[in-house]
Parts: C-alpha cells; structure tokens; sequence
C-alpha cells in the first residue's frame, strides 16, 4: 500500500545554502562582471539584479578522464549514407569521437555559465566592504544618549519590573526545602498510623493513635506555615544604562549642474551620486541625505529632482557650500549627527569663487565633517581646474578628492573614496 | 493490505463488466490526493496481480517545482551536506528553468525502501498516473530486483545515512571552518569515481572468530614444534623482509578514496570521516551509472504497458491517454547523430526500444529472432524480463540483447577515430556483416571500465619519505585529459605528502610522469 504525502509545504530553498556558498567562492568573477553591469547600466536601472556570465572553465570540477587522442570507437544513430569503411573528416575539437553518450557537464557546448543575481546580492556585491570613513569615532566620542539594557535579575527593584516567573521559581524553591522534614516526618507518621489501623482495637492503642493524630496535626500546621511567597523570592528585571553611539548619519550631495556641465559629465556625475544614494540607502537605517544641486545659486531637492531634472545656467560654487553650511546649523549640528560630504563638479569656476569656497570648506565645514569627497568630471583635456588647484591646498585628512573620466572609472573611485579602514 | 484493495478492485471489476456502466477513474487535467491515491491503487493492482512486479512499499511525495529544482540540484537525494558544487547545479537548473530552456523532469525517484518518489504540483492528474506508474512500480521494482542494486546499496539506510553526513559536515564546519571543510571535499569530489569498490570485500571477521583463528594458529604451531629447528643459526637479513613486505600495498589499489582514508598519514580523523562520507555516496550511486539505460527503459516500458492496460480496462478516456502518448514519445525520441539537439544515444529511447523489443522476440518471434535468440524466442516474456532486469548491467545487458532489428531501427553505425589515422573511418553499420560489431561497440561504450581512465595506487612509501606512487595504465595509448594535473594536485591535498602519478603504455614503460608536491 501506498502513502501520500503532501510536502508542499515543506521547505523550500534548501539550496539557498549551496548557491550562497557558489557565490561566495566565485566572488571575485561574479564582482568583475558586476563592475561591467555598472558601467554599461542607465542609471534608474541601477538598483537592479542582473545575469552574471562566469567562464565555464574558471567553475569546471575536475575528474580524471580520458584526453583527446589515441584510438577509440563511437556508436551513433541515425546513419543514412555511410557504408564500412567510408572516411570521413575528424571535427573540429574531435568533439564527435567523445560523443559517447554522457553528458559534458555543465552547460554543453556553452564557454560561460550565466545565473542570475537577485538584487539583494548584486547590491552585497556592489558594495561589499565599503564603509563610511571614521564613522567608529563616534562610538567612544561625545556620548550623548543612553539607552536601557537588560542585565539579568536583582533582589531590589521597583514592582513593574517584577519577574513573576523567576520570584515564584524560587518560591516554590523555598517551600520545597522548608517544608521538606515535616513532610517526611508526615508522612512516616502517617504510615505508622496506617499500620495501627490494622491491628485489633485496644485502649493502649487507641493512645497511641492519637498521640500520632497529635504530631500529624502539629506537622500539618508546620507545613502550612511555610509562606507561598516570601520578600526574599522577589527577583526583578535589571535594566541597566548604556552609552549609546550616534550612529545617524547626514550625507550632503552636491552637485553641479550649471552649463558648463554637459550631458555627459552630467551622467557621470549622476553616477557617482546614485552609487553613493544605493550604498548610503544599504548601509545604515538612519542616515539622512541631503541633495543640493548648484548653478549659480543653490536649491535643496529631493532625489527624484536631483537626479532626473535638468537644469542650466552659470556656476556658483560657494553658494552650495553656502547652504549646505545653513542646513548643518539649522537641522543637523555637529554633535549629534555623523555628516559627511560629497560634490561633484567639473571644476569650472570663476574669479574669486574656487579660492572662497576653498577656504569656507576648510574653515567652516570639515571641521564639523567625518568626511568630505570631492570628484571632477573634467573636461577629456586634463587641465586641472581652477576649483581643484584651490581645494588641493586643503589639508586635512577629512578630505579627499579624485577624478573620474569615464564610466569605467566611477565605481573603482567609488571604491577607493570608501573601502574600508583597515585600522 | 494489498490483498484487500485488490480483492475490491477485483469486485468492481466484475460488477463493471455486467453493468458495463463504469466510467474513467476521472477525467480532466486536475488532480487531487484522492484521485492520486485511486489511480495509484488501480495501477499498483496491475502491476503486481497481473505482471508480477516486486515492489518496495511505496512513498509518493508531491512537492512544489521549486522543491523539484532543490532536490535536483543534490543530485536527486532529498538530503545532502552543504557544498558550493550543489549550489552550482541549482543555479545552473534553475536559470535554465527560468529562461525556459529546459522544463524540470517530472518526477525523481529515490531508491530507498520506502521507496520515495516526487511528484509536481505543476502535473495533471495523466501526468501523476504516468510518474506513479513510471517511478513507483517501474523504477522501484528495478531497485528492488536488480543485482547490483542488492549488492551496493542498502535501500533501508541511505536516508538515514544521508541524515547522518549532513550534520556531520556541518558540525565540521563549525568546529573546523567553512573554507577548510569546502577544501576538502573539493579534493574527495575529484577523486569520487574512483572511490567507488567494484568486487564485495569478505566481512571483517568478528572477535569472536579472531579469537577461534588465533587459537587454530597457535595450536598448528604447538603440532609443528620441533626442538631443533632452535639450533638453527638466525638469518638476520630474512627476518627483517619477512616481517614487512617491501611493497605496499601488495597489489595495486584501484579504490583512490579508500585507501586515503585508511592510510593517509596526515588526515586528521574528521578528515578521514568526510572522505568516507563521499565515498559512500559514490558508492551509492555506482549502480545508477552502470544501469541507466535498463533503468530508464525498464521504468519507461513499465509506465507504457501499465497505463495502457489501464486503458484496456476503460479506466481512463482518449484525453488521458493521448496526454500521456505525447510525454511518452517526448521522452523516447532519438535524435540521429546529425540532427539538430543530438546528445548521444537517449538512454529511455534505447532502453525502451530493448525491452519492448524482447517481448516481441518472445510473443512473436520472426525466424532471424529464433536464430540470434534461440532460448528466449516464443518464450514467456514476463520471465525473460524479469531475468534480464535482475540479472544484468548496460553493457552485458545490450551485448546480450540487442537484436538486429534494432540496430536496423536505430541505423546505427560505429565510427572508428584511430591516432594515426588522418581521418576517421565507418568501421560498421547495421549490415549483415555488422550486426555482431556494433553490438560489441555499444555495449562496450556502457562499460565503465572503457569510459574511465585505468588508474591505481601502486606504492606507498611507508618507510622513506611517505610519497605515493599512482599509475596510469595506458588502454589504447589514450591519454588522460587536461584536468589530469589538478587532480593530482587534491590528491596530494589528501595524501599530504608528495603524489607522482605514471602513466604507463601497454608494454608497461613509463611514457610519462607528474608529480605534486605538498606546499
């Protein structure tokens, strides 16, 4: 007879375990192929998973079997023109005389294996041991706020906090052991008496019997006697207070989007930004971005805007920095948020503004800053810039600046800006 | 049990056949758990009352298509240890499955006693009777009755055992580290093939007989005694080689696996206890590999006749047996070999087609089939099958069976590919003079022996420097594939001190050598 069994329900993803470990282990070809996704990507879709394509030799398991050469037969169907002893030409890759029935393995005939990535895993991929800089600073810093932890149990504490179940756990401790003697002694008692019962009725028994009544009743009453709850049961919930690390973070986004900035260094700076949005968005639970796009005056917008609107016109640096510095005071002091920077410019800026705003940053910013990255989308001839030379005068360990060219170069920038300290 | 259910199918039968007003078991795609467990009982009664299958009792599982790619992936046992390898073949199914490159295979079936079989949800209800009758009657009672099926595997413990290897490696894992525990068992799934024991090994001998042997020794030994031999001068030089052989081991060892286990000097013992794990699973599925086109035919006749006796009984309708008819033929299309999609001999077609083909020699044998097969034709085919499922292996089984008629059907020819030939000749086709030749080709291609290298460990160096010496036995000057050199290389890993490997001509001189050396 057979049985029916529904496992339907069972679990599924039994093999999650093996295709994490896969991905694990090929890691540094599936990261090659999602660098390539990136830079071939529109930038909406960057947020996206995507087909990795891994050579199939580079994940071959190999197994001692027969090489190419030497003398062998193979037994095929479907002959409808050959007699023995006819010749015929040896294909290519002898591909044919291997052509023994069991399978190549993985993939016949194909030179790469393609999966999928799930968008989980291409954004691990992506940023996978980025970090925001010096954000451990802050864990021994200014503490500002505590927050209540459990720590076990004590004897005193106010009633709220009463563990119901561990006060009547030794409660019921207590009365064990307190009323462990009696009750034995009960109990011997009681036999004692159950014995007397059996036997013939005589005065001298009758006493007996009820000297043991007796002491059952003064056992009964000491039993009895032990409290159900005692003040030494009590056990309460301790909660201790423990410093708590600012861990919100603001990132401020600047960018330029004046004339000068042409469609493409547009898009590269748009890049730029939207790896920083995906990882910032990954990496911590609170973190507040800022987006202030510039041209000759500075507005504060929300994503959508900053990274789908177009706009055009001259170019003021400083009034970015401007009102990234009136943000700070007014909705994000220093203190109490990790703030961190990142503009993207081409670099084009005219008479006093490259050097005012070079001052008002190292002035007046970084000191409240964790980190300030600046990257330039220069024009392909590589004059440095006027913004550049100023800020290179900049000396602080808070900043840093790069250029990116061309797509390809975005995320590897994107990498060295926020690898992880290795301190 | 069964008697019971057969004897009220029975009934019905009979009360049908005077009515004649008994429809189809049901009609229609959908299925539910009871219809499954009607069909299952109406085809169990034919294929145990009328044709005889020996069956283990039955457990039908019906999972979810993801559930079916899974087990895929653990190379069909419901249970198996974690590795990346099987994350590969998920991911590799699962994206073929997704791009529609490749339907999931509808059912997979796990030799164990119960015997499991899945089921998809996905199947309509012709698509259950044809797994139903496919896995659970056709491929359970090969399990069950096969020879080497009862020789290597213990249909009641694998699960268990699968059970216990899983913990095992993850307890390794845990205490050893993810990336040492991977390391190894990439080293063990190299050499899998050849971890695998092809001749039984007498049991060890209990301490109770160790005992009794002792004692028969010592005995003899007090017969044989003799004063004098005492007076004799002590050869100093005999004594030592008589204590131990100089060579070891004393014959070749073609089980790789086994003898690291047992005499690797650097493993530690949870190392020792990985390898045995895979080589026990290799051992498992040695018989699967040595009969996949009996197998498969086996099961594929089975489902074939069963369902259509079914239909002989007007249990189910022309839809049914019309969606059935289209998977059958799906399953048991041969391509020829320069016909798009051709991947060798489809092992259901030839399978099928062979012991489809001994019933035809039995019930209606034509004079060529009386003069190749003289003992079987006109003959009860129910016993000549059931005698050729037990008894024999793809290799011995085509050698033995492969009738002319078939050759002829499948226009089958052998291409001979020699070294020193430019090009490659048509050594036979399915002519007259060919019939035997191809015969022998084919069968040959089913030998194991043929399909892997010959490779043996020949010495191990217990006294010098603890190398290890593995041979190559050259078969028709076939040399061993490019990997070659990286599986010396997780040799060594196991062995852990230095690996040569030979390779020998026919003659026995070394043609060649590699070595990988620990570091």
């Amino acid at each position: 007879m057979s049985i029916i069994i529904d496992r339907r329900l069972n679990d599924r993803k039994k093999s999650s375990v093996n295709r994490e470990r896969f991905i694990r282990r090929y890691k540094s070809h599936i990261k090659h192929a999602v660098t390539d996704m990136v830079s071939e990507r529109s930038i909406k879709d960057m947020d996206r998973g995507g087909d990795v394509k891994i050579p199939v030799r580079d994940i071959s398991e190999p197994t001692f079997r027969h090489g190419q050469g030497g003398d062998r037969e193979a037994v095929h169907p479907g002959n409808h023109k050959f007699n023995p002893g006819d010749r015929i030409k040896r294909p290519e890759g002898g591909g044919e005389g291997d052509g023994s029935g069991d399978q190549g393995g993985e993939g016949d005939g194909q030179d790469s294996f393609t999966f999928t990535l799930s968008r989980e895993e291409f954004m691990e991929l992506f940023f996978d041991d980025l970090e925001l800089p010096h954000l451990s600073r802050t864990e021994v810093g200014d503490i500002v706020e505590f927050k209540m932890q459990r720590a076990g149990y004590t004897r005193q504490g106010s009633p709220t906090n009463l563990s119901i179940a561990r006060s009547l756990r030794n409660a019921l401790g207590r009365r064990i052991a307190l009323s462990a003697r009696p009750r034995h002694e009960l109990q011997a008692v009681s036999a004692q008496l159950a014995e007397l019962e059996d036997e013939p009725q005589t005065q001298e028994l009758e006493r007996r019997k009820a000297t043991l009544r007796e002491s059952m009743e003064l056992l009964g009453k000491q039993i009895s006697k032990v409290p159900f709850l005692d003040d030494i049961d009590l056990r309460y919930r301790h909660r201790v207070p423990v410093p708590k690390p600012i861990s919100q973070a603001a990132m401020f986004c600047l960018m330029d989007v004046s004339a000068s900035m042409d469609e493409r260094k547009k898009d590269l700076a748009k890049r730029f930004f939207t790896l920083l949005y995906l990882f910032l968005s990954r990496k911590y639970q609170k973190v507040d971005v800022i987006f202030i796009r510039h041209t000759e005056e500075a507005e504060e917008v929300d994503e959508e805007h900053f990274f789908h609107d177009a706009r055009t016109g001259g170019t003021v640096v400083f009034s970015a920095l401007d009102l990234m510095r009136q943000i700070m005071t007014d909705r994000y002091p220093a203190g109490q948020w990790n703030l961190y920077g990142a503009q993207a410019s081409d670099g084009d800026a005219f008479g006093a503004d490259p050097d005012k705003s070079s001052d008002f940053l190292s002035e007046k910013i970084l000191p409240d800053l964790r980190h300030f990255a600046y990257v330039e989308v220069p024009d392909s001839d590589s004059r440095p810039s006027r913004l550049a030379a100023a800020y290179r005068r900049i000396d602080c360990e808070q900043f840093a600046m790069r250029q990116v060219r061309e797509r390809r170069d975005i995320y590897p920038v994107f990498r060295e800006l926020f690898s992880s300290e290795k301190a | 049990m069964k008697k019971d259910t057969t004897v009220v199918l029975g009934a019905h039968g009979h009360v049908s056949n005077a009515a004649n007003k008994r429809g189809p078991l049901s009609t229609g795609a959908e299925w539910s758990f009871e219809l499954l467990a009607k069909y299952d009982r109406a085809i169990g009664a034919i294929a145990t009352e009328e044709f005889g299958l020996d069956c283990y009792p039955n457990q039908i599982e019906v999972i979810s298509s993801e559930q079916m790619l899974d087990a895929y992936s653990m190379t069909g046992l419901p249970i198996g240890y974690p590795h990346w390898s099987f994350g590969k073949s998920f991911i590799h199914h699962d994206h073929e499955y997704r791009t529609g490159m490749r339907g999931l295979a509808y059912e997979i079936v796990i030799n164990s006693d119960p015997c499991i079989a899945y089921l998809m949800e996905e199947n309509t209800m012709p698509m259950q009777a044809l797994v139903i009758a496919h896995a659970s009657y056709g491929h359970n009672s090969f399990f069950k009755g096969n020879y080497l099926f009862r020789q290597w595997t213990s249909a009641d413990a694998i699960i268990d055992y699968m059970v216990f290897a899983r913990q095992y490696v993850r307890d390794c894992e845990e205490r050893h580290g993810v990336v040492a525990v991977e390391e190894l068992l990439d080293a063990c799934h190299a050499l899998m093939d050849f971890g695998i024991n092809r001749y039984r090994h007498p049991k060890p001998l209990s301490p109770a007989d160790e005992l009794r042997r002792h004692r028969e020794r010592q005995e003899y030994s007090w017969q044989q005694y003799d004063e004098i031999w005492r007076t004799l001068p002590a050869n100093q030089a005999a004594d030592t080689s008589s204590r131990r052989p100089t060579r070891f081991p004393e014959e070749p060892q073609e089980n790789l696996l086994y003898f690291v286990e047992k005499h690797s000097p650097k493993l530690q013992p949870w190392e020792r206890e990985l390898v045995r794990i895979t080589r026990k699973v290799a051992q498992y599925f040695y018989p699967q590999g040595l009969t996949k086109v009996m197998n498969e035919g086996w099961a594929t006749f089975w489902h074939y006749t069963l369902l259509n006796r079914l239909y002989d009984k007007k249990l189910v309708d022309d839809g049914f047996m019309i969606e059935v008819l289209t998977s059958h033929t799906n399953v048991i299309t041969q391509r020829g070999y320069d016909q798009r999609g051709y991947g060798g001999i489809n092992p259901y077609a030839l399978g099928f087609a062979m012991f489809t083909d001994i019933r035809r020699i039995c019930e209606n044998p034509t004079p060529e089939d009386r003069q190749w097969f003289p003992d079987i034709a006109g003959t009860d085919w129910l016993k000549v099958l059931d005698f050729a499922m037990r008894n024999y292996k793809d290799e011995s089984f085509i050698a033995q069976f492969l009738s002319p008629r078939l050759i002829r059907q499948f226009h089958l020819f052998a291409v001979a590919d020699y070294e020193n030939e430019d090009t490659m000749g048509i050594d036979s086709i399915h002519n007259d003079a060919g019939y035997r030749r191809v015969r022998k080709l084919l069968a040959q291609q089913y030998n194991r022996d043929y399909l892997l290298p010959d490779i043996q460990i020949t010495n191990y160096e217990r006294d010098g420097d603890r190398s290890l010496r593995v041979q190559h036995r050259r078969h028709r000057s076939r040399p061993l594939n490019e990997d070659a050199s990286r599986v010396l290389g997780y040799l060594q890993r196991l062995w852990g001190f230095k690996v040569r490997l030979d390779t020998v001509d026919e003659e026995g001189s070394v043609v060649h050598y590699e070595e990988a050396k620990p570091g």
